[in-house]
């Protein structure tokens, strides 16, 4: 298995603005199709602490907030298990971005390496005619290197140490979680769209997105990174 | 009250509001560790519109007994230095051992953030750190063990106040930080520290003695709940057979579960157990593990008289054993093999340490354990035993049955011994075939149609049947939907001529066995072609993924 877990580093360049974008990385090695559910479970653990209930404002500038629900999330492929916010939109847009990764690593011919990323990020309104400016504040990036097993005794101990490694990500990612660093300052009801994806239906997370990129053999960056935009903010 | 060292910063406002958030957060922690260790899955909804009783903004169910039993330990106190809330989680196996697996420590320590808000950040905060708490609580190594608890093994929980006592999590255990948040009273911390070192579970789980017959007799205890230990199991059921009134540990729960391994017909495995925790007189129980043998349950279709439903599961009468320490059962058995029955020992029995043993055929039992339904192999049956009255005493039934080829060795069993219908096709030796009933067929049976009776009446043995065949003519044949015999290949020759097919050469066993070796020898060379072909075996298996 590659790695230790994650490290810390700088935004990587080309990034907006990158005053107070912290970057975390984590790495895995898992099996072919056992990649869905591990990107998926790194995801909506950063997801569960980046998400609140829906904001409801009043007068005076107060606000109530909704209320967040969890589910366990079993892996078919891997002994692992795994809390997720109980949202079907935010887990289906989720899926979504997943599988797409998950296709592009399988046909691109490479060998199997490539990286998804999920971005948090804030609107800043510009006077016309410029387009609002994106600012990351936290971009998690998930390094996969996908092997390939000969037999099904491999496969089953790939289970237990995929499982076993997705623990410690778990522990790592909560660890980033507690340093309580730079949050945004929670918006009024006219700026709460700059801060939070207001989309779904029963709860609110940070507006993010999610995006990936695939290496080839070369350790090149082929595939040019293609933006899924979950909120979309480009096209106005 | 907190003692603070300075407390004139906080307004009575914020340090009411504190207090309040700490102590229902401690309250939701616990809440949130329990939950995790039920051994089920846990699912809330997410609900736009707030309630306004869901704390922290987290939707996390309240099990009553569970608060009752925190603010019992908290007794109107808040975690503080020196005190710290504590929820210990272990493990009782069904011999009664116990192991201490892991401890949540609440503290809380001076580091204190007086800039801090309180009704706003640190609120957020502490739902933060609740979040965190889900997410770690599923990452132990105890997790994965409360999920599979209830046939070797329960997990309990106890919680306390005070200081955090971590000898019993043996050597070399691990803490994971859960979170801190900062208050202007201190900083609360969050942790835990578990168990890695779980060799004992393995090793209790060999002691065994060599199977009797093939058949494994274990005795299990379910879910002991020892009276006086302030343990308490982690599955209860909110709202289930207590209303309103917290159950103390003296309450009965009945629990029932039975477990199939998947592996038919080689192996089928049964663990049939049912605890009660009133003080009822001592039953003797039994908990059947019954591997069925390949060799005597196979599915040659000659062999297997009995239905394949009737796998002859025998229940043997635990005559002589009182209610006693059970040995444990499970495990490593369910993969096959014959696990040896443990010894019978002959203690007296513990109030405690009841489970009934009813007989496997048309058997219903209910599965009151969460985690019997997360087992695919589980079967959970309707029962006489859900609990509508768990204070009655099951009877139980002892029904001695023999399966079949038990104590008989395979080889004295002839097909002439069993009495199994149409044994007088199973296959034979080629020098029977005078004995043949597809050359020669018996006397009819009453299905076999008329026809067929009349033309093989003149071969018949009749010697067993007597005198029910003397009824029985020749007469000429004259097939259905047929015209007169003109030609040379008509219906009725055609019946005749194949009325009566030669054996099927791969039903004797003789001719079997020779080609057998001759596979054997052949498959090198199978292998080979195999080989060669690899890359084609590839490709296939590729479009598959």
């Amino acid at each position: 298995m590659v790695g230790p877990g994650w490290t810390r580093r700088r935004a990587p360049p080309g990034a907006a603005p990158t005053m107070n974008c912290r970057a975390e990385v984590l790495e895995v090695s898992v099996e072919g199709r056992q990649v869905e559910e591990a990107m998926l479970a790194v995801l909506h653990t950063v997801l569960l602490h980046r998400s609140t209930g829906k904001f409801h404002y009043k007068k005076e500038g107060t606000y109530s907030i909704g209320t967040v629900g969890t589910q366990d999330v079993d892996c078919d492929f891997i002994d692992f298990a795994y809390v997720r916010v109980s949202s079907e939109e935010l887990d289906r847009a989720l899926r979504k971005a997943v599988g797409e990764f998950k296709d592009a690593l399988r046909s691109s011919g490479s060998d199997g390496m490539g990286q998804i990323s999920l971005e948090f990020y804030q609107k800043k309104k510009s006077r016309w005619p410029f387009s609002d400016e994106c600012i990351p504040w936290e971009l998690w990036t998930i390094k996969v290197n996908v092997v390939n097993l000969a037999n099904e005794q491999e496969r089953q101990i790939c289970r237990e140490k995929v499982g076993e490694k997705l623990c410690e990500k778990i522990i790592n990612i909560v660890e980033v979680m507690n340093r309580h660093e730079y949050l945004p300052k929670m918006p009024t009801q006219s700026e709460v769209d700059n801060v939070f994806d207001t989309s779904l239906k029963d709860v609110q997370p940070y507006l993010y997105k999610i995006s990936y990129q695939i290496t080839d053999s070369l350790g090149t960056s082929v595939t040019t990174t293609m933006r899924r935009l979950i909120k979309d903010t480009l096209a106005l | 009250m907190l003692p603070y060292a300075m407390d004139t910063d906080l307004s009575s406002q914020d340090r009411k509001d504190l207090d309040k958030f700490i102590k229902f957060f401690a309250l939701k922690t616990v809440q949130v560790i329990v939950q995790a260790r039920l051994g089920e899955k846990i699912c809330t909804r997410s609900s736009s519109s707030p309630t306004g009783s869901d704390w922290f903004n987290l939707a996390i169910k309240d099990i009553p007994e569970v608060t009752h039993e925190a603010k019992k330990a908290l007794a109107g106190q808040l975690p503080a230095v020196g005190r710290s809330m504590c929820v210990e989680i272990s493990l009782k196996t069904s011999e009664g051992d116990s192991m201490e697996l892991e401890i949540w420590c609440l503290e809380m320590n001076e580091k204190c953030d007086k800039e801090i808000k309180v009704s706003y950040t640190v609120y957020n905060r502490l739902s933060l750190l609740l979040k965190s708490l889900l997410a770690i609580t599923r990452v132990t190594p105890a997790y994965r063990l409360s999920r599979k608890q209830g046939h070797e093994y329960v997990i309990l929980y106890r919680i306390y106040f005070g200081e955090v006592q971590l000898s019993g999590l043996g050597e070399g255990f691990q803490t994971v930080r859960v979170g801190t948040v900062g208050t202007p009273v201190g900083t609360i911390t969050l942790s835990c520290a578990y168990r890695i070192n779980l060799a004992f579970m393995s090793t209790r789980q060999f002691e065994r003695t060599p199977p009797i017959m093939g058949i494994i007799i274990d005795h299990f205890v379910d879910r002991p709940y020892p009276s006086s230990s302030p343990m308490h199991p982690c599955n209860y059921r909110a709202g289930e057979d207590n209303g309103a009134v917290y159950p103390s540990v003296e309450d009965s729960q009945e629990v029932c579960t039975t477990s199939f391994s998947t592996s038919p017909p080689s192996q089928c495995v049964f663990t049939v157990t049912k605890t009660h925790f009133q003080t009822p007189p001592p039953v003797v129980t039994d908990t059947l593990k019954v591997p069925v043998m390949g060799l005597a349950f196979s599915h040659q279709p000659a062999a297997l008289g009995v239905g394949s439903a009737d796998m002859g599961y025998p229940v043997l009468f635990a005559g002589g054993l009182n209610a006693a320490h059970p040995h444990q059962l499970l495990g490593p058995g369910k993969e096959g093999g014959v696990p040896p029955v443990p010894s019978q020992p002959a203690h007296g029995t513990q109030a405690d340490q009841e489970r009934m043993c009813t007989p496997l055929d048309g058997v219903h039992y209910s599965a009151a354990t969460p985690s019997s339904s997360e087992d695919t192999e589980t079967v959970s049956n309707s029962s006489e035993g859900k609990s509508g009255s768990p204070h009655d005493l099951l009877e139980t039934i002892f029904i001695r049955k023999v399966g079949a080829f038990v104590n008989k060795p395979i080889n004295q069993v002839t097909m002439a011994n069993l009495d199994i219908p149409f044994a007088m096709f199973a296959p034979k030796n080629v020098e029977l075939e005078d004995n043949d009933p597809m050359v020669n067929p018996p006397d009819s049976p009453e299905t076999e149609s008329p026809l067929q009776g009349s033309l093989h009446s003149e071969g018949s043995s009749g010697s067993s049947t007597g005198n029910t065949h003397d009824d029985f003519v020749m007469i000429d044949f004259k097939p259905a939907f047929s015209k007169d015999d003109i030609l040379p290949m008509d219906l009725g020759t055609f019946y005749r001529e194949f009325q009566n097919p030669p054996q099927l050469s791969s039903l004797s066993i003789d001719i079997g066995a020779q080609s057998m070796a001759e596979d054997l020898d052949s498959l090198p060379e199978k292998l080979a072609v195999h080989e060669k072909n690899v890359k084609e075996f590839d490709a296939f298996v590729e479009t598959l993924q």
